[in-house]
Order: structure tokens, then C-alpha cells, then sequence
């Protein structure tokens, strides 16, 4: 069957516990632009168990359609019967682009599928854009650019270079996305999605996993990605207790504390507060990096910050050469300082 | 038990990134180790193997230096070790390279296939998932904990915010974190042994049930566009005060220059 046949931009609307992951509605608006681009509509793709009535939602964010492949075998999420969802759905109504979220999820399901259909992946995009490939015509060879192709960009090599990937000969397009690149649009209250449930039958076999226990780590703060002041804590911070400095700090100036790698592997930290290339991306307004000594690939995860404040006492960590203002010095004396003379300021 | 680990040979990013006088990367400069996550996956099956009795087979793809991955592996106590390299597979993506590397294990016995999540290098975390479909067996990624029970295999899968105890019937893929456990030293004894096993060489010709049109560069569905090394943020201002407080005032100015309070 000819490329042609496959037609719009779907998103794989991701839920956990019934609830819509943000990635969901940063993939809608996405979808929305290239959609626009591409003068054609927006497809989520909701999988779950009595999953149906979040599919309002989805319309609010920018769904013009919600397939919902609803079933008792999909209530946790496990990587054969949602793959066999997703798979089905787009043989079933061949989508052109399909995205999915890079989470511990996404970045699962999307491989699995798309083996399974047969096309390429491209992992952990951060921008995506409708355009040709290759992006120049080959001389004499004119007429075989293509238009109108996903071209999707990611970094590699711990965020050292950049690729950008097309898969021209191949439906549909597919690429994970990162949490916390894509913007999401202003919710269209009331909006309405044409919803379609489509079941394409589960049979359970070998390839469906049994989920003996579901252990939930305790969510100590609230989401890093939606901070918009972070007082981030690497190895020099010395030991789990010195990150109440950090948190004085953080509840001074209505900050959220987040961290390096370093820190989860030492176990000061879980992993949901980690910063980087293996944690979130985050933007906030202000980010600060105190004892943290700035490897790339914890950059990756920064570097969109508006405001890089960098407190370090090794006056050649690769930090300051992201940072917008560089503190060399102690963070156990000028943290501390910090907070007493911010209390101060709040307090005038 | 018969336990296959696949491996990458990595240039490695944690010991400084090398950049030419252009600001492209010096990758020449830059020394090559075992993709962390990988040997994570190697020592959980070395672990396994003391536990419950195992051969362990070290399988990778790559250039002929990528030999060297394999030694190491043998030094650190893998049995055998099989490096499949062939001018056509060249220039793989993720596709192309779950082909080969299936087309590969499709000659060997195996009960349990242990890739790293990831590779430091491209970070795609793709390669284990689509092994495993092109093998038809069940795929558990992100383990933070693995164990053996009888004809299963127990796994704790780690997502964001919980974690998920899973048992699945051998044969089954598995991808290791790198916070699996410490990785063991090459032993002394191991490092001599290793030089004398034999490596086991494999081009297209061994590959079974692989189409050509699935491997290398044209069997790849995703093309590179353009590539570039990313031009790196300038820095910003840098200073060295005297003292905390002069410290302290240089940041509240700062804030207050930029209205975050």
C-alpha cells in the first residue's frame, strides 16, 4: 500500500492510575502544529481500563478524535497487550506521524511497536518540524526530495551533538518525545473530540507478563518538571542530611529541590527529583546548581533554564560555562547566607 | 541455564568529552569502555550464573576492535563470546541493528537475553524492546532487580514514580539499569583465560532469517537528515568573592536585577 494512505498526527495519550500523564497534552499541542502544517487533524490514542471519560479531556488539549482501545487486560500498563493496542490501531487506521512520550513507559511501548509495524523510531526528540528530505535536493535527482516529512531532531552523545532524522520510506513516522519540551495548549474548555472505541481483542499468551506487586515510592515533593524555581543539589552537597540547607533554601524562595545523578546513585534522593540526560528536563525561571559539578549529560537536562545560578567551590567545573552567574566558593558557608539574607528580603 | 548478554563497545563520555579546535568532537581522542548499562546487564548474569548455575554467552556488534568489549567480558567471567561484524552492517539504526543482532541469537540456545537499557552514546533504548519482538518472546525493560524462579524470571521494572514486580516465562528479554548493582574487576586469573578462549566470528552469512533488505544502512528506515555538534551555551558572568556574605550579596543582586524577587 502506498505512503499516501496514511493520513494525521497521532499521539499515544498516556495514563497511569486513570489519570492523563502532562506528556499527554505536551504531545497534543505538538501534534496540533504539525497537524496545521499538514493541513490535517489530531488523533489520541487512549489505552486503559474505564479509561473512556478522560477522552474529554484530551479534546480540551487538542484531540479532534480519541480512539480508545478500552479493556480489563490493559488496566497496568504491561508491554504486550499495549502493544498489541497501538499496533493494531495504526493498521487499523494508519496513522502518518505517530508520537509517544520518552517516559519509562513510552520509551518501551514505542520500540516494541514499532518493530511490530515495521518502521523507524527516533528516540527522545526535543523538536520536531514538518519539512523535506533531504533537506536539499540532490542535484539532477530533483524530483526525488520528499515533502512533507517529520523531521525530528534529538540529541545523542550526551547531548554533544544533534541529528536530525527522517524516515522517509516508511509509515508511520514515529518518535518519542521528551517530557517537558513540547508546550501544551491553553485547555479549550467544553471542547469535544469525535470518540471512537475500537477493541481489537486480547488473548492472553506467554508475552503477557504477570504483574505480582505495584510498589509506589512515596512522592515526597511535587513535580520537578513544574517547578519554576529549582535549588538543585549535586555530590558536593557531601551527604543527604546537607540537603535541608537546599530545602531551607528552596521553601525561602517557594523553590522545589531537585538533583544530579550522583545523588540518586548515593541514594540521598529518588529518582523523581533527578535533573538530566537519565532524569527530567526541566525549564524553570531560576535554576540553581549548588555542588553540582556539571557533566553533560546533567546539562542536557538544564540548560533551557531562563536563569543558571551556579554555586561550586571548584572554580573549573564545567557548570560555569552554562551558568548565567558563577559563584565560586563554599556552598556550606554561602548557601546557608543565602537563605538567612533572602528571608530577610522576603521579610521587608 | 543458558543466559545470552549483548554488549557496546562506547566511546566513553564520562571521562571528559574531547573537542577538536572547531568545536566538533574529537571521538579519536576519546577512549572506548563497555556501555555501563550493559555491564550492569553482564554482571546480573554472572550473578545468576553463580546463583543457580549458568553459561553465559557475550554477544556484540560492532567494528573487529570490538573484540577487545568481549575480552573484557570473558575476564570478568562470561564463557564465550561471539562479535558479529560485516562491512553490509554497517551504518545500522536501531532497526537494522535489532535485525542483526536477532538474526545472531537465533542461532544460539538461550533462556535469558540481558541487553543495557541503553547506550551512552546514542541513548535510544530501543535495540532490547525490538530484539525481543523480532524474537517473539516477552520483554521486561528497566530492571532494577533480577531473579529466577523455577521456568520464570522474577523482575522488578522500574518506572518514575513506583516500581513493578513482574514474572514472565523464560525465554525472556530483560534490560539492565545501570544502578542494578556494582559491576565486578576483570580478575587477574580472568584477563589471561580471556586471551585464550576463543572469540567467535560472525558475518552476514551466519545471520538466520534475516532479509538483507533488513540490515545495514538501506535496511534502516530512519535516515540522517543533517547532523551537527551542538554549539555549546556561552557562559555567563564568573565570580570569586572574598567572602560568603559577598557571595550572598552578588546572587541577591542578581535576583533582584532579574525580578525573582
Amino acid at each position: 500500500m502506498g505512503l499516501e494512505a496514511y493520513k494525521g498526527v497521532y499521539v499515544f495519550a498516556q495514563q497511569v492510575d486513570n489519570v492523563l500523564s502532562g506528556i499527554a497534552f505536551e504531545l497534543l499541542g505538538k501534534a496540533k502544529d504539525l497537524a496545521k502544517d499538514l493541513d490535517t487533524d489530531v488523533t489520541a490514542v487512549l489505552i486503559g481500563s474505564g479509561v473512556k471519560d478522560l477522552a474529554d479531556q484530551l479534546a480540551e488539549y487538542g484531540a479532534d478524535k480519541v480512539i480508545v482501545v478500552d479493556d480489563p487486560e490493559l488496566k497496568e500498563y504491561r508491554t504486550e497487550p499495549y502493544t498489541h493496542a497501538l499496533a493494531s490501531v495504526i493498521n487499523e487506521y494508519k496513522p502518518e506521524i505517530m508520537l509517544v512520550g520518552a517516559t519509562a513507559i513510552g520509551r518501551d511501548l514505542g520500540p516494541r511497536v514499532s518493530a511490530r509495524v515495521k518502521t523507524g523510531l527516533t528516540a527522545d526528540c526535543t523538536v520536531l518540524e514538518i519539512g523535506d528530505f533531504p533537506l536539499n535536493p540532490v542535484p539532477g535527482k530533483e524530483n526525488e526530495q520528499k515533502h512533507n516529512q517529520l523531521l525530528m531532531t534529538r540529541p545523542a552523545f550526551g547531548g554533544n551533538t544533534i541529528a536530525t532524522i527522517a524516515c522517509p520510506d516508511n509509515r508511520p513516522q514515529m518518535a518519542t518525545v521528551r517530557p517537558g519540551v513540547m508546550q501544551k495548549i491553553d485547555p479549550i474548555k467544553g471542547a469535544k473530540a469525535n470518540v471512537v472505541e475500537y477493541n481489537p481483542g486480547f488473548a492472553a499468551n506467554d508475552k503477557y507478563v504477570e504483574i505480582l506487586n505495584i510498589v509506589k515510592s512515596i512522592k515526597e515533593t511535587e513535580d520537578i518538571m513544574e517547578a519554576k524555581i529549582l535549588v538543585s543539589g549535586g555530590r558536593g552537597v557531601g551527604s543527604a542530611e546537607n540537603f535541608k540547607m537546599l530545602q531551607d533554601l528552596a521553601d525561602v524562595i517557594g523553590g522545589t529541590v531537585s538533583c544530579s545523578r550522583a545523588v540518586v546513585e548515593n541514594g540521598w534522593k529518588p529518582v523523581d527529583l533527578q535533573v538530566g540526560q537519565t532524569g527530567k528536563t526541566v525549564r524553570p525561571n531560576v535554576y540553581f546548581a549548588i555542588g553540582i559539578s556539571g557533566a553533560i549529560q546533567h546539562v542536557a537536562g538544564m540548560e533551557e533554564a531562563d536563569i543558571i545560578i551556579a554555586i561550586n567551590k571548584d572554580e573549573d567545573a564545567p557548570i560555569f560555562d552554562v551558568a548565567d552567574y558563577g559563584v565560586v566558593g563554599d556552598l556550606h558557608k554561602v548557601v546557608p547566607a543565602l537563605t538567612e539574607a533572602l528571608k530577610a528580603e522576603m521579610a521587608k | 541455564m543458558k543466559i545470552v548478554v549483548c554488549i557496546k563497545q562506547v566511546p566513553d563520555t564520562k571521562g571528559g568529552v574531547k573537542f577538536n579546535p572547531d568545536g566538533t568532537l574529537d571521538r579519536g581522542a576519546m577512549l572506548t569502555i563497555m556501555n555501563p548499562d550493559d555491564k550492569a546487564g553482564l554482571e546480573a548474569a554472572l550473578r545468576l550464573k553463580e546463583q543457580y548455575g549458568a553459561e553465559v554467552t557475550v554477544l556484540t556488534m560492532g567494528l573487529p576492535k570490538a573484540d577487545e568489549v568481549l575480552r573484557e567480558a570473558m575476564a570478568m567471567g562470561a564463557d564465550k563470546g561471539i562479535l558479529v561484524t560485516d562491512r553490509v552492517l554497517g551504518g545500522a539504526d536501531t532497526w537494522a541493528t535489532s535485525t542483526t543482532i536477532a538474526g545472531a541469537i537465533r542461532n544460539l540456545e538461550y533462556d535469558l537475553i540481558i541487553t543495557g537499557r541503553q547506550a551512552i552514546d546514542g541513548d535510544t533504548a530501543q535495540v532490547g524492546p525490538q530484539i525481543s519482538e523480532h524474537l517473539d518472546i516477552p520483554v521486561i525493560s528497566y530492571a532494577q532487580e533480577i531473579k529466577i524462579d523455577g521456568d520464570y524470571v522474577v523482575v522488578q521494572r522500574q518506572y518514575e514514580d513506583r516500581y513493578h514486580e513482574l514474572k514472565a516465562k523464560m525465554p525472556c528479554l530483560v534490560t539492565a539499569l545501570s544502578e542494578l548493582n556494582e559491576p565486578r574487576y576483570m580478575s587477574p586469573g580472568g584477563i589471561f583465560d580471556a586471551y585464550d578462549k576463543e572469540v567467535t566470528v560472525w558475518g552476514r552469512a551466519d545471520l538466520k532469517d534475516v532479509d538483507d533488505s533488513d540490515l545495514g544502512l538501506k535496511g534502516s528506515p530512519t535516515k540522517i537528515a543533517k547532523a551537527s555538534d551542538k554549539v555549546k551555551k556561552g557562559a555567563g558572568e564568573k565570580v570569586v568573592p572574598d567572602t560568603p556574605e559577598d557571595a550572598v550579596a552578588y546572587i541577591t543582586g542578581k535576583l533582584k536585577e532579574k525580578h525573582v524577587i
